[in-house]
């Protein structure tokens, strides 16, 4: 029988008996909805918590470090075997030449160090970074008071909330409620504060100034004297980033624009065997953070990192046991799902079965009149099969309905809960697609035993049967 | 009594003494039991017997609806009995015809879609198949109505649909298992007058299965008397000799 003969009999045979037909037509439907549900579930979870770890930058930053660098001998198992010595520095030209790099957005030094800020008279010994411009448009400074940086250069900065909060004198005690980060903010923004720092500043060979740079450090090709200095900083913003959970230039107290740190020559106290022999116009750096295009290419990125002689460090195999945590996740509830819709197949079962009870004459009939056992074979594979369709795509839509529902109740309690809403729910096209396909292939693997069963029916038989 | 003989025609049905034996419980049923009949192409053939005397059983052996125990049935040159079941469904579709008694027309579909049903099984584009099916209802004599249901339809109306769905493939045998049995007198007279008209016209082999001897004298060529599956009679209609039927045979 031609595919369009045996579409319209198999649904002119669903017509026949409505209301058994469209209950297991319903039966298919919620089979098909728990699994969207469950996996739209596990799927808009990963979801979120996926875009909150690439909106930390944890997942798409590398961070190089020279080989040079003492702390890091004991990571140098996959060196090469390049004596650390021989390994190249990790300077100014070495970060420009990878921010060439392919893939790679951007390179940006981790400028950071302790020292003092005076604040209404109070000195504060606390840890300071600087942050690229680039920042600006990232997700890391989405829950900032106040503003970013004005430019790269401005004198100004940006408070961690904890510091601001040691500044108002309103340290959290433990058990207490945190003050949120807009009250902070609002005495805070706006005042000005006192960075005293250390500034290194380059002094031919031949002179001699006070303060030198320490005899042992033989390579030495300059000397520098250390010079301290104050400047004035306007305060822009406090961010509600924790320092403790991130990595790169956000972890630290005070922020301040890269460009203007940069600038300053601040005596940075790591890195100091490398900081010794670099001058001021070729500045070296203890770590370079590497921004990528995407945490895919990571891998690609930290090899060609590594083939220039740095060491590399990403958070990808975290990531890698997230998905992995994630993909499990999503198994669980795809089985949960599933089992709506394997009773279901047993409704499809059932239902065709009785429709050979119900059809014996007919079928007897069709053989009669020369129907091979194939053509009732498919016969029933194709009611089986509308049965599916219809389910399936019945179902796509109750389990988007109930996805929305449920998202909306959610962030109907995170906002009572004064939290951000949040998409918890996700159904990706290809879910759709594969659920409908999901929902057929299950309803023809039903319909195999009444198919053919059908099929095998004696003719004979089935015409004396009244 | 027939005019061609057995030499010259050709065969259109032949059985080498075919069983179909079935067990039911403890004891072994003999339906048809060692019957041996040959019947020339374009005969009317009536098979007689009382009930369970396996006339019945020796129909269905013919159509391909079952299988012999033993023995072969030859129809057109094709033994039934090593036929695959697929190429015995061919055969029901292409060789044979079947009416019967309780007519068999499937309630869900109309008039037309029932003459077409055979139609879809043959792959026939939908285009050709309304065409055909409606020139077959008007050979029946059924030409309004086609929208409607069989339940909606007189008795004769319904075995008329029956006839033309047996005809739209163009079979070259025509089987019915007691076509009047369900009709009034003088519907019943109608149906067998269309049954005779295949016969002579189309040159249609037609074995009827009947009980009532009156009817089998009135319209077939040969008798056959069945009794407990075995073959007790086989003669020519002396009755009809003369009538219009045989005038139309050469």
């Amino acid at each position: 029988m031609k595919a369009y003969d045996l579409a319209e009999l198999a649904v002119r045979n669903l017509r026949e008996s409505v209301l058994r037909n469209s209950l297991t037509t319903v039966g298919i439907s919620v089979g098909v909805a728990s699994l969207v549900a469950m996996l739209s579930l596990g799927i808009g979870l990963q979801q979120m918590a996926t875009r909150r770890l690439v909106r930390s930058g944890l997942f798409d930053t590398v961070v190089v470090t020279s080989r040079r660098d003492l702390r890091n001998f004991n990571r140098n198992d996959d060196a090469g075997g390049l004596d650390p010595a021989q390994s190249p520095v990790l300077d100014e030209p070495s970060r420009q030449k990878i921010e060439q790099l392919p893939n790679v957005v951007e390179a940006y030094p981790d400028l950071r160090f302790i020292t003092s800020f005076t604040f209404e008279d109070k000195p504060h010994l606390t840890m300071a970074a600087g942050v690229p411009f680039s920042y600006k448009t990232n997700d890391a400074f989405e829950g900032i008071q106040g503003s970013f940086f004005s430019s790269d250069m401005a004198s100004e900065v940006i408070l961690q909330k904890t510091f601001a909060a040691e500044l108002l004198g309103k340290t959290q005690k433990p058990g207490t409620e945190e003050t949120p980060v807009a009250e902070l903010a609002k005495p805070l923004v706006g005042k000005e504060m006192t960075m005293r720092y250390q500034e290194k500043i380059d002094v031919p060979p031949a002179s001699d100034v006070n303060g030198s740079a320490p005899s042992e450090s033989a390579e030495a090709a300059t000397t520098y004297s250390i010079q301290s200095h104050e400047l004035k900083l306007r305060i822009v913003g406090v961010t509600d980033l924790d320092p403790d959970s991130m990595r790169g230039p956000v972890r630290a107290r005070i922020l301040l624009p890269l460009k203007l740190l940069q600038s300053l020559h601040v005596m940075q106290p790591t890195g100091m065997r490398d900081t010794t022999q670099a001058t001021s116009k070729t500045p070296t750096y203890s770590t370079v953070s590497v921004r990528v295009k995407n945490p895919g290419k990571i891998q690609l990125v930290e090899d060609s990192i590594k083939k220039m002689g740095f060491n590399t460090f990403s958070i990808l195999d975290a990531t890698r046991s997230v998905r992995r945590f994630f993909t499990v996740l999503d198994l669980f509830l795809g089985i949960f799902g599933s089992l709506a819709l394997a009773v279901a197949s047993i409704g499809i079962v059932n239902t065709l079965v009785m429709a050979i009870l119900e059809r014996r004459r007919e079928i007897g009939i069709m053989k009669a009149i020369g129907a091979s056992d194939i053509d009732v074979k498919k016969l029933f594979f194709a009611e089986a099969g509308v049965m599916g369709a219809l389910g399936g795509a019945l179902g796509v839509a109750l389990g988007w309905t109930i996805g929305r529902v449920i998202n909306l109740g959610t962030n109907v309690y995170l906002r009572s809960q004064d939290l951000a809403p949040e998409q918890i729910w996700f159904v990706p096209w290809w879910l759709v697609g594969s659920a409908i396909a999901f929902a057929i292939v299950v309803s023809l693997l039903s319909g195999l035993y009444p198919a053919a069963r059908a099929a095998r029916l004696d003719p004979v038989q089935a015409l004396r049967y009244e | 009594m027939t005019t061609v003989s057995p030499l010259t025609s050709k065969v259109a049905i032949r059985t080498e003494n075919v069983c179909r034996h079935y067990a039911m419980g403890e004891s072994l049923i003999r339906a048809v039991d060692g019957i041996s009949i040959s019947i020339p192409s374009a005969e009317f053939v009536a098979l007689l017997g009382t009930s369970g005397s396996g006339k019945s059983s020796l129909l269905n052996l013919i159509a391909g609806l079952d299988r012999p125990t033993s023995g072969a049935v030859l129809v057109e040159g094709n033994n039934l009995a090593a036929l695959s079941r697929e190429a015995l469904a061919r055969h029901r579709l292409r060789t044979v015809g079947m009416v019967f008694q309780s007519f068999n027309l499937i309630p869900s579909m109309t008039v037309i879609e029932n003459v077409e049903l055979p139609l879809r099984f043959a792959e026939v584009d939908r285009s050709q198949r309304d065409s055909l099916a409606r020139e077959a209802l008007e050979r029946v004599g059924l030409s309004r109505r086609l929208d409607h249901r069989p339940s909606e339809l007189s008795g004769g109306e319904q075995q008329r649909t029956a006839l033309a769905r047996a005809l739209i493939n163009r079979p070259k045998l025509l089987l019915a298992d007691e076509p009047t049995g369900n009709l009034d007198s003088r519907t019943g007279t109608e149906i067998m007058n269309l049954i005779r008209e295949f016969n002579e016209s189309l040159g249609m082999t037609v074995v009827m299965v009947t009980h009532e001897r009156a009817l089998a004298e009135q319209y077939a060529q040969r008798l056959v008397f069945l009794a407990d599956g075995k073959l007790v009679d086989d003669q020519p209609n002396i009755v009809t000799a003369g009538a219009p039927s045989q005038g139309g045979r050469a």
